[in-house]
């Protein structure tokens, strides 16, 4: 590329060119002027959010649904420290945002000045990692490598803080070729003998079954994994980051495990002597009180990710890689050999058909039903969901076919995550029916956001599972507390209908069975962002539950 | 149990800060912690000395691994190397008691790189035994003023820490 004169803020259109990137999520303010009179003549799309929050779900949705980075951009100060919590969140389910930040003029950094905040410093804990522009030659060195770092190894956020002098600065503008970094170096292939020692554990075992997560989902391992699941005749579980990794309607899918899993899940897995974690990282919602997880299982752990083995639970057999190359090779090792798994196989059936996932089928309008109906009307649906019950009951009752088709703020657990990211998502992926499986208490934390999907023409669904309750709040309340209901109650006081229409939103409600498909379809063909309000039980419960500090075995109906 | 890891990291602003802010929030303890460039000035090298069983050691070396900026980790804790502290001490003294300061200072070959009406500065290098033995024996003097530097190791004979990863 020949070296051309431009601004530092030109370099910065210039490099998010050179990466491809599409669309980016933002709000402007003072310190990134320069930035948006750059944008004003870009190709590149930009969606003017109503909360910067809502600008980082929005990239983090983008990059869940079609693998690629998402980019969200904010002002200096309250802008970027709005940014915080999706930062985290992305950060926390290893998703790949870079987030741009304005920062004051280098000679006013320290000084308190206007709307300045130390943002590299405050996201230095959930941040891949971050940068902050000194000098605008950097500029595109840093955008290179951030990319890279954001989408390579276990993929995360990177935030580029850049100064608004660094901005207006002129500099030759060349995009570096390659990165040079020599203490980032992610390990794709696994170890040949490890991957050996692992088959030939597999083919001994009696009773092994698979445990995999968002590593199938990123690396593109659902191929591979389904080779293998069917080749040595294992059950599958997913984690919540997992769903869709695997068909839920397989016969050899056992569905979620953990605190809100399925009773075969956790059953298997307690009584498994082989336990093949995949892209997983055995967080406490999984495995329950940790000394009495899998008492009998030996464990073999892949994952590109070295500081994850061993972290929480002991490894029999560590392999480092990435999950569809190291099941790429295992599938050599363990294709041709008889399987003897018949009788554990037929074992989780009996388990299956004794204790399915269920809840009362009266003539109630039940949150379970809702989802069902979702699942039955748009079985290819991208499924977005804010966090609580609401999450749990659609992990358990849409039907996943696809990965990237389940979107969820799993390990920082945001609520507010949902729409937002749902509105990325659609961005990202137009031709996808995209439905945010909300509750009352969640939608409301970024319900502004109906002024950007209306603006901007993106048809996103949100369908309110509204129980006028924090529900997950109140369901442990509820158990735990008595039933002292505190701060929990939200009243159904909201009219989401007429929010929506003042939004200019299409708002419906269903009150009745009878009217939730008829909804569902409306919205649907509508093609305009929709509100559903399903006005649902009251108090209706998450079941079945492992208590916190609970061996996941010791799961309990409710009712 | 202490462990003394070598650690390389890219000769640049907020490396520490990134290092530091690691071991606070996994919740690990840092002993000591020397840093300083190396013979390759886009280098730096940190030693730190961490408590902790070997699962805690594993969980330190594979984190700081993860810091972009961190080039090697390296545990020297078990290898043949040199491990030294430097220590600068203020020892109050007065006519009857300087001789005796300075033939202590003598025995332990350490030096002094002050001297005052009231007062001498003695400078001591050695490992961690020998500067608390130091400290022991001039506390009697009244020690005014110390502070030591942290320990930094290197392994003995042809064996280097390197500094390409793997």
């Amino acid at each position: 590329m020949t070296k051309q004169k431009m601004s530092g803020a030109h370099a910065v259109i210039e490099s998010l060119n050179c990466e491809n990137a599409e669309v980016m999520f933002g709000y402007p303010g003072g310190q990134v002027l320069p930035l948006y009179d750059e944008l004003y003549d870009a190709d590149i799309r930009h969606i003017l959010v109503r909360h910067e929050q809502a600008a980082a779900h929005a990239a983090d949705g983008y990059a869940r649904a079609t693998g690629k980075v998402g980019v969200c951009l904010a002002t200096s100060g309250p802008g970027a420290t709005n940014l915080v919590t999706g930062i985290a969140t992305a950060y926390m389910d290893s998703v790949p945002i870079i987030a741009i930040t304005g920062q004051v003029p280098r000679s006013l950094i320290g000084n308190d000045a206007f709307q300045e905040a130390n943002i590299t410093g405050i996201t230095l804990p959930i941040t891949k990692h971050n940068y902050l522009v000194q000098d605008a030659n950097d500029i595109p060195r840093i955008f290179k490598e951030a990319f890279y770092i954001a989408r390579t190894g276990r993929p995360g956020p990177v935030l580029i803080d850049i100064p608004k002098d660094t901005q207006t600065e002129l500099i030759e503008f060349e995009y570096p070729e390659e990165v040079k970094l020599r203490g980032y170096k992610p390990t794709y292939t696994g170890n040949e003998q490890q991957i050996k020692k692992a088959a030939s554990l597999i083919l001994k075992a009696e009773k092994p079954i698979l445990y995999v997560g968002g590593g199938i989902i990123f690396s593109g391992a659902t191929e591979e994994l389904r080779e293998l699941a069917e080749g040595i005749m294992a059950p599958v579980t997913t984690t919540l980051m997992g769903m869709g990794a695997f068909p839920s309607s397989h016969p050899l899918s056992v569905g979620m495990l953990g605190m809100h899993g399925t009773r075969y899940a956790n059953y298997a897995i307690q009584e498994s002597d082989l336990i093949i974690a995949v892209g997983v990282r055995f967080d406490d919602r999984v495995t329950g009180k940790v000394s009495a997880f899998a008492p009998n299982a030996k464990i073999i752990h892949i994952d590109i990710d070295p500081a994850e083995i061993g972290k929480n639970v002991r490894v029999d057999i560590p392999i480092v890689g990435d999950a569809k190359n190291v099941l790429k090779t295992m599938l050599k090792y363990v294709k041709q050999e008889q399987v003897k798994t018949d009788t554990w196989n037929n074992k989780i059936s009996a388990w299956k058909r004794e204790y399915p996932l269920s809840y009362k089928k009266d003539n109630l309008l039940r949150p379970q039903f809702v989802v069902e109906q979702i699942s039955e009307v748009c079985p290819d649906a991208i499924i977005v969901t804010e966090v609580g019950q609401n999450q749990m009951w659609a992990a358990q009752f849409f039907t996943f076919k696809n990965p990237r088709t389940f979107i969820s703020s799993g390990g920082l657990g945001t609520m507010g995550y949902g729409f937002p990211a749902s509105m990325g998502a659609k961005v990202g992926r137009p031709e996808s029916t995209v439905i945010d499986i909300a509750g009352d208490g969640s939608f409301q934390m970024n319900s502004q956001e109906l002024a950007t999907v209306v603006q901007n023409d993106i048809p996103v669904i949100v369908a309110i599972l509204n129980n006028g309750f924090l529900g997950m709040v109140r369901q442990w309340q509820e158990l735990f507390f008595n039933r002292r209901y505190s701060a929990t109650s939200l009243d159904k006081s909201v009219d989401f209908v007429k929010l929506a229409e003042a939004y200019g939103a299409l708002g419906l409600r269903a009150t009745k069975k009878s009217e939730v498909k008829d909804i569902i379809v409306e919205a649907v063909k509508s093609e305009r962002p929709a509100i559903l309000d399903f006005v649902v039980e009251s108090e209706e419960n998450v079941s079945p539950m492992v208590p916190a500090g609970a061996a996941i075995n010791e799961i309990l109906d409710l009712e | 149990m202490k462990h003394t890891l070598a650690v390389l990291v890219e000769n640049r602003s907020g490396v520490l800060t990134r290092v530091a802010g690691l071991f606070s929030r996994r919740g690990f303890n840092i002993e000591s912690l020397a840093v300083g460039v190396t013979e390759n000035p886009d280098t730096s090298r940190m030693t730190i000395v961490v408590s902790g069983d070997d699962h805690v050691l594993e969980q330190v070396m594979k984190q700081l691994n993860k810091l972009i900026e961190v080039i090697r980790v390296s545990d020297i804790s078990n290898d043949e190397a040199v491990h030294r502290e430097l220590a600068l001490i203020k020892v109050g003294v007065d006519s009857a008691t300087r001789a005796e300061v300075m033939q202590i200072v003598d025995v332990f070959r350490a030096k002094i790189v002050d001297v005052g009406v009231k007062s001498l500065v003695v400078e001591v290098t050695g490992d961690e035994s020998k500067i608390d033995a130091m400290e022991q024996l001039l506390r009697q003097f009244g020690i005014k003023e110390m502070v030591r530097t942290g320990k930094i190791a290197m392994n003995r004979g042809a064996k280097v820490v390197q500094t390409e990863k793997r």
